[in-house]
């Protein structure tokens, strides 16, 4: 599973994690989120911005 | 003063303090304000005194930031991280959040317990619509900080004026779109601050419940969930102004009712002014480019940013929406209005004075320069505009 991270504020999205407080479960990979997927944190930052983190 | 050090690799030595950090103290003071009509009040007996704080907002401020002028202090950006670590900071917003209360509470007292004339609750009314907007301002400052506890402290006190969707929507809608024609708040070049409010306010509301219905209905919850944090907001504001109606009796209703219009107002002034007839472009792939410091109007005035937890410093604020406030920071040639913000609510209360002022500064700037296709027009206004305004277009383009 991988992480990704907002370059903009550094939220950083676990798959194997996920998201509880946006309803994203555990497992739930990053292409799975939602075309409109923003950050959670900043809302500047949108899906395509998201930048693979090393684990 | 504590002051922050860095040996940079390429910048060498870097030194800065904080001059402002005391000033920021007086976001524990500024409840004083509020309640300073009703101290003079017991000391002259005379009703007028209620009237000295919104003399106060409306005349005092606007005068200080004309007379104190620009605040010099910026932090440069390699000592920002170590600003945002001081723990200082950030407990003085948490502080905040009980002034709020406090004062709803003991204004209402007031008003509940002594005889007085309309226009004397009107005015206390307005005065703690006021102060409870600057707690919207204190909501703002902590809803956009990613430590949960912050964010339930932004839903306590957001619950003051009754406002409990303001986060959801601010965060995740007027962040992402603002600046575009969709934002209900973005204010477009031609409206007027009144006819902005009647699309805010409605839409502000609508899309904050959108984003919470959306998360809830991912979470497998319906909309009527005790874990819908706008309803969570919404429940302490019932349990507030329904025990003040309570404990102070009718008059509250008319005395609320004001006092949450009026709160909501401030919001919409400050949205009014914040982005008025700014524009973000779209990218061939259809999307709108990211959110640039020319999208956001700016006031570097030193006495109301001081009141406001630096909300004018708003172009890197739409930058980095989780800064903390002491780290924001002030950059030449951004879009910068001719007062503080306060100073700026009285004009665009009065729109024909508020089109003069601000409708040439818009055009004026360098990355406009009279192309009104870059920037955010009223629908209703865009063929008036476009003729009078039209040829500056022609001349430049
Ligand atoms: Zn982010």
């Amino acid at each position: 599973m991988a992480c990704f991270r907002c370059p903009g504020c550094g939220y950083t999205y676990d798959e194997s994690q996920g998201d509880a407080h946006e309803g994203y479960p555990p497992g739930t990979p990053f292409e799975d989120l939602p075309e409109d997927f923003v950050c959670p944190d900043c809302a500047v930052r949108e899906k395509g911005d998201f930048e693979r983190a090393r684990e | 003063m504590t002051s922050y050090t860095l040996d940079h690799p390429t910048l060498g030595h870097i030194e800065y303090r904080d001059r402002k950090r005391y000033l920021w103290l007086s976001s524990l003071f500024m409840p004083l304000f509020p309640m300073l009509g009703i101290g003079l009040f017991f000391v002259t007996g005379s009703q007028w005194a209620l009237a000295v704080p919104l003399v106060f907002s409306y005349g005092v401020i606007p005068f200080l930031d004309y007379a104190l002028g620009s605040d010099t202090n910026n932090p440069p950006e390699e000592i920002v991280p170590q600003l945002e670590e001081d723990r200082y900071y950030r407990v003085l917003t948490w502080l905040t959040v009980p002034m709020h209360f406090i004062v709803l509470i003991a204004i209402a007292w007031f008003v509940g317990t002594q005889s007085l004339t309309v226009w004397s609750v009107l005015a206390l009314a307005i005065t703690a619509g006021s102060y409870s907007g600057l707690g919207i301002n204190t909501a703002h400052e902590l809803g956009h900080k990613k430590p949960l506890f912050e964010r339930v402290l932004a839903r306590i006190v957001l619950a003051v004026p009754a406002y409990g969707h303001f986060c959801i929507e601010h965060n995740r809608g007027h962040h992402k779109d603002v600046a575009t024609p969709e934002d209900p708040a973005s204010s477009r070049m031609g409206e007027s601050i009144y006819a902005f409010a009647l699309r805010e306010i409605p839409g502000a509301f609508r899309r904050g419940w959108a984003v919470e219905r959306e998360r809830l209905a991912r979470l497998g919850l319906p909309v009527w969930s005790p874990r819908n944090e706008i309803l969570q907001s919404y429940a302490l504001s019932a349990v507030l102004q329904g025990a003040l109606i309570v404990a102070f009796g009718w008059i509250m209703l008319p005395f609320l009712l004001v006092h949450n219009i009026w709160a909501w107002f401030q919001l919409t002034s400050a949205n009014y002014i914040e982005h008025y007839g700014l524009l973000r472009q779209k990218e061939a792939n259809g999307r709108y480019e990211r959110c640039q410091p020319h999208h956001s109007w700016n006031a570097n005035y030193i006495f109301s940013n001081i009141v406001l937890f630096h909300l004018e410093r708003h172009s890197d604020h739409h930058a980095n929406p989780t800064r903390r406030y002491q780290s924001l920071r002030n950059f030449d040639d951004i879009p910068e209005l001719p007062n503080g913000y306060y100073g700026m609510y009285l004009l665009a209360y009065v729109p024909w004075l508020w089109y003069r002022v601000m409708d040439r500064r818009l055009l004026a700037l360098p990355h406009i320069r009279g192309d009104l296709s870059k920037v955010n027009i009223a629908p209703d206004k865009r063929e008036a505009i476009l003729a009078r305004h039209g040829q500056v277009a022609g001349v430049t383009a």
